[in-house]
């Protein structure tokens, strides 16, 4: 029977409105000595205003770099069961569609090897595994690659790539996010597992602009799927929104990002030649306006959560790339970014970081991309593109 | 250079940096194959032997690193 914990503080967390993971814990807890020691140990963190877990170190499957992360307890006489407690990432589905079958196999194996805790997803994406011991490790990574799954990224890899549900659910996808996420992910393997980066590359996938998975908040490179048509409008349907009580002028013309749009109380004008193709609009009149025309991918570069410079949303290098398979003009221009950081990056600089210490014209000279004013992240700030003595001669 | 060689260049690497510097795999690619002038998917490919038979791990302190494994 395992040890059970008074939990005053971790309680507090279960009197919400939203389900609780101490709840979660709680039910594993009665099952196992390592998730009641997890939930102990926890309850010390809060206790103690500190943290008692250590990660880091040489844990891992061999042949791979990534995808064990070592975590230790730094108080194991008081919770022996989570002296170890490693986590392990398994590389998720495109947009994470699963079988049941798999979901009670993953459960049972964890069960057997680990503390039966999981986190789906991380918010790396990946499938979460907590809380495992080092002697377990190359056993569950046999468990799991005999049936066909592999480990995720770890360290200063490229990180498991995600995506949003795209056209599998959503008919605003104007890329397949899922085919362009398992193509990431089986082009560079070799960096997902051998970690050669100066630090973490993440990519995120997104069919557009509304962005469902975050990836301009989240991703070293988001993929955002975009249009170059105008936007179709069904003038009746805009009718039907004003009739069931929309606000058009208020909420659709008023809150379009540039400005483009009109409407007298008969009909919604769009001028599409200044549209940012933000979706504002499409998103709320989903059934009065469509994009049209040819569909591809803006390619943004850079976001990273707080770290050397603070909080940073990726921005846009390429505004437009036919994104077919297998992709190859896609995966060429990341190969020349990686060049690039490779060669000047630091130990624990991000790809967006070293953008800003080297400056933009450097990187879009090595990539082979011209400067274009989509480019320009905030206008009437600092462009952060030097003209060349060359540049002002020509 | 034979592939024996270049492993022999990477171990030796390693090992002289041990408690000085911890080395990333980035790094090793740069000085064996300036060393050595030979490619850098070369040197990637010897180090990848190394750490695929146990000679050399990745461990983790805030990056990732190449190094020897401990001793049991």
């Amino acid at each position: 029977m395992p040890k059970k914990y008074d939990t005053p503080l971790l309680d507090e967390l279960e009197k919400g409105p939203f389900p609780s993971f101490v709840t979660e814990m709680k039910k594993a807890a009665a099952k196992t000595d390592m998730a009641a020691d997890a939930l102990g140990q926890l309850e010390r963190c809060f206790r103690d205003k500190k943290t008692h877990w250590k990660h880091g170190g040489i844990v891992g499957v061999r042949g791979y770099g990534g995808g064990v992360i070592g975590r230790y307890s730094d108080i194991p006489e008081d919770f022996p069961n989570v002296a170890h407690f490693h986590t392990v990432r398994i590389n998720s589905t495109s947009a994470f569609f699963y079988t049941s079958k798999f979901l009670k196999e993953m459960c049972d194996i964890w069960d057997k090897h680990g503390s039966g805790l999981t986190n789906l997803h991380g918010s790396t994406g990946d499938l979460v595994l907590l809380g495992t011991k080092t002697d377990q490790l190359e056993q569950i990574f046999a468990e799991f690659s005999s049936r066909g799954w592999d480990l995720g990224g770890s360290g200063s890899a490229m990180r498991t790539p995600s995506c949003c549900v795209g056209p599998a659910r959503c008919e605003w996808a104007n890329i397949d996010t899922l085919d362009i996420n398992y193509s990431i992910t089986q082009e560079f393997q070799d960096e997902m597992h051998r970690p050669a980066f100066p630090y973490k590359f993440k990519f995120k996938t997104v069919g557009c602009a509304v962005d469902c998975n975050a990836s301009i908040a989240r991703a070293d490179c988001s993929i955002i799927g975009t249009w170059k048509g105008n936007i179709a409008i069904d003038q009746a349907e805009v009718a039907n929104y004003e009739k069931k009580g929309m606000n058009i002028s208020e909420e659709i013309v008023g809150m379009c990002p540039s400005k483009c749009m009109s409407y007298d109380g008969k009909q919604l004008k769009i001028d599409d030649a200044n549209c940012v193709r933000c979706m504002h609009c499409i998103a709320k009149m989903t059934k009065a306006l469509k994009p049209t025309g040819e569909k591809g991918a803006t390619i943004l570069i850079g976001s990273k959560a707080p770290f050397v410079i603070g909080a940073t949303l990726s921005w846009v290098i390429v505004p437009f790339i036919k994104m077919e398979p297998p992709y190859d003009e896609f995966k060429d221009l990341i190969r020349k970014m990686w060049e690039w950081w490779d060669e000047h990056g630091k130990n624990r600089e991000r790809i967006g970081e070293l953008i800003i210490r080297r400056g933009m014209r450097e990187f879009l000279e090595y990539i082979g991309v011209e400067p274009v004013p989509q480019q320009v992240k905030e206008p009437r700030r600092d462009p952060f593109y030097f003209w060349t003595e060359a540049d002002l001669q020509k | 250079m034979e592939k024996e060689e270049v492993k022999q260049k990477i171990y030796a690497l390693v090992e002289k940096s041990i408690g000085k510097k911890k080395l990333k795999s980035s790094d090793i690619q740069k000085a064996v194959s300036a060393e050595a002038g030979i490619s850098r998917d070369e040197v990637k490919d010897a180090l990848r032997e190394l750490i695929d038979n146990g000679t050399l791990i990745y461990t983790y302190f805030g990056g990732s690193f190449v190094e020897i494994p401990p001793k049991e």
